[in-house]
């Protein structure tokens, strides 16, 4: 464990959710901390909030109780809109289903979050032809979502996920819709984002062999957060 | 900029369904811009009237008859320039389908109380000297490929038996909203021919035509006239040809409200078909609508998304319709050139036609833009895979 400051704090977080006349808790009490530069991985059977979880973090859906403070800013207090700016400048998403917009060219998806930002129009090209080169797929900017592989897709997104330099990489199943070498490769990537960019990942996955590669790993029981551990390999011995 | 790259891009991304909607909106404006332009022919005859003309007429009704010997009383009212005098004809050509409106008038006066028939000085000329000359306007000639000098007859509907007149004249109208398809000939020839069959007719003449010196004069020329003859056999209903020919247009206002309504029913259609097309489109992109939101695009954007293809798929459908209007008016027309002898698309037809268009585009893209904002990013992602 790095002794770096606390980039994620949560708080007593609770979360359930409406069925009709039927409240369904989701999470209760989970509070932890997420250190600058951390590969975390929560794990937990379906249904356990993983999921939910997540989302609360990357601001996209609102607790009902506890805080979660993210550098500075504790999001839990921010309106839709606020969340929304924050989103953009703060987070990147990586999803189970690459989640890329099908009439846009690659390098056109990984421009997209720029839009929000001042950059020029030169300037948002050339940040997005710079995170298509990290993720190996310069020579496929001019494809469209339904020409690229799954494992290829999935590398489009990452690098959409980080063309804006986000403080937090939240990742929903990164690697459950692809196969095992496409599974390996976008691991290895995210890995090396950790490692060499310092970014700071958490990833949801019920995958023992992807919840390997994170440095701390987290399980989910039922809205409980059960215990608190180190990934399943030593960082000393990643490859990256 | 990317957002209406988006938008257009989505637009023609489910390529037979925006095809098809996009002519469905098409023949739908077609359809609107015809029955709008049905219902502007149909007034162009008020439209076309001028404010210095005066009709009057029997104040009973118009199919009775008033005497001859009014024109003088008439044309001595101050602010009357001119007075003519004419009747309906009602003959039939041929066959009763080659219906075309037909009237003896007093050539001279008539003549220069309506400049908008514009004919040549030796056509003129001509016409005046024969006795059973008649003009015919320009679109009705060509449509019987009548020839100056060709004798037509006309069967007698309410005057009996075959009439028979020499073509003198082809006049064309000063503009294209002027009728050219209206057939005139001497009221002298239907006086002296009917007074040797039955007297009693001679002499009477179904309306007369005032020229005022100023329009602003014709409300009290038209008082005056109807003044004169107050308590006489014949009294008399004076107004303006404006109001003269509304009058026969208010005849047939339930058949006008019907094409109205016809025309408003067919742009509710098609804004039901454009609504669904956008409801469906809209639960296949809920995702990415999520997707952008989680990035950071907000509920304006979205908003801009779905409306502007709405929009651009009903204003394509739109130009495509109003392209069309014109051959199809044209060869409407033509065909019905008797019934609306002015058939022309014009700029308000044109405007409501992009007006429906923009319509139909907001309201169909309503219900679907508050579905996309209303949604949570979270439910909105788990429809994805």
């Amino acid at each position: 464990m790095t002794n770096l400051p606390n980039i994620v704090e949560v708080r007593h977080l609770y979360k359930s959710y409406r069925r009709g006349s039927l409240v369904v808790p989701v999470l209760h009490d989970i509070t932890f901390d997420i250190a600058a530069g951390e590969f975390l991985a929560l794990m937990g059977p379906s249904g356990s909030g993983k999921t939910t979880l997540l989302n609360l973090l990357a601001g996209i859906d609102k607790a009902d109780e506890g805080s979660i403070r993210v550098g500075d800013l504790d999001i839990t207090a921010f309106s839709e809109t606020e969340l929304a700016h924050w989103r953009a400048n703060h987070v990147g998403f990586i999803f189970q289903f690459y989640n890329l917009i099908p009439v846009l060219k690659a390098v056109e998806n990984v421009e997209l979050p720029l839009h929000l930002t001042s950059l020029s129009k030169r300037e948002r090209r050339e940040h997005a032809e710079t995170a298509l080169g990290m993720v190996g797929l310069d020579h496929r900017m001019d494809h469209y979502p339904k020409e690229l592989s799954g494992g290829e897709q999935q590398r489009v997104a990452i690098a959409r996920a980080i063309v804006t330099d986000p403080t937090i990489l939240v990742a929903d199943e990164p690697t459950g819709d692809l196969d095992r070498v496409s599974a390996e490769e976008i691991l290895a990537m995210m890995e090396r984002l950790n490692a060499e960019m310092g970014k700071t990942i958490i990833m949801v996955t019920h995958d023992p062999r992807a919840a390997q590669r994170a440095k701390i790993l987290r399980h989910l029981e039922k809205g409980y957060l059960n215990d608190t551990g180190k990934g399943g390999h030593d960082d000393s011995q990643n490859p990256l | 900029m990317t957002i209406l790259k988006i938008l257009f891009r989505n637009a023609f991304h489910n390529k037979l369904r925006s095809a098809l909607t996009i002519l469905g909106i098409a023949v739908a404006i077609l359809a609107f811009g015809l029955l709008r332009t049905v219902i502007s022919s149909w007034y162009a005859g008020v439209e076309a009237a001028s404010a210095s003309r005066l009709v009057t007429r029997n104040a009973i009704s118009i199919i009775f008859t008033l005497p001859l010997s009014y024109t003088e009383k008439i044309r001595q009212h101050e602010g009357v320039k001119m007075v003519s005098y004419g009747n309906w004809f009602g003959g039939i050509y041929i066959d009763e389908k080659n219906f075309f409106p037909n009237f003896c008038v007093e050539p001279r006066t008539y003549l220069e109380i309506y400049p908008e028939f514009v004919l040549g000085p030796a056509e003129k000329k001509a016409f005046l000297g024969d006795r059973k000359g008649f003009v015919a306007g320009r679109k009705l000639a060509a449509k019987y490929g009548w020839k100056l000098g060709d004798t037509v007859t006309l069967k007698g509907t309410i005057y009996p038996g075959n009439w028979d007149f020499v073509l003198r004249g082809i006049y064309k109208g000063r503009d294209d909203t002027t009728d050219e398809t209206q057939f005139y000939f001497h009221w002298d020839y239907l006086n002296e021919t009917i007074k040797k069959a039955s007297p009693q007719r001679g002499d009477q003449v179904g309306f007369y035509m005032i020229a005022v010196t100023r329009p602003d004069l014709a409300a009290e020329v038209a008082l005056a006239v109807d003044k004169t003859f107050k308590n006489s056999l014949a009294e008399t209903l004076t107004e303006t040809e404006k109001a003269f020919n509304q009058g026969f247009i208010a005849m047939s206002g339930a058949i006008v409200t019907a094409i109205q309504m016809v025309s408003f029913v067919v742009i509710i259609i098609i804004m039901a078909v454009v609504a669904n097309t956008m409801a469906m489109t809209t639960r296949e992109r809920i995702g990415d609508y999520a997707i952008m939101k989680t990035l950071g695009f907000g509920s304006r954007d979205i908003t801009l998304l779905i409306f502007g293809e709405s929009l651009v798929i009903t204003l394509t459908g739109c130009f495509t319709g109003m392209i069309l209007t014109f051959p199809a008016a044209a060869a409407f027309g033509q065909a019905l050139a008797t019934f609306f002898p002015v058939f022309i698309v014009s700029p308000e037809t044109l405007y409501l036609d992009v007006l429906a268009a923009v319509l139909i585009g907001c309201l169909a893209a309503v219900i679907p833009t508050r579905q996309a904002i209303r949604i949570g990013i979270a439910d909105g992602l788990r429809r994805i895979g």
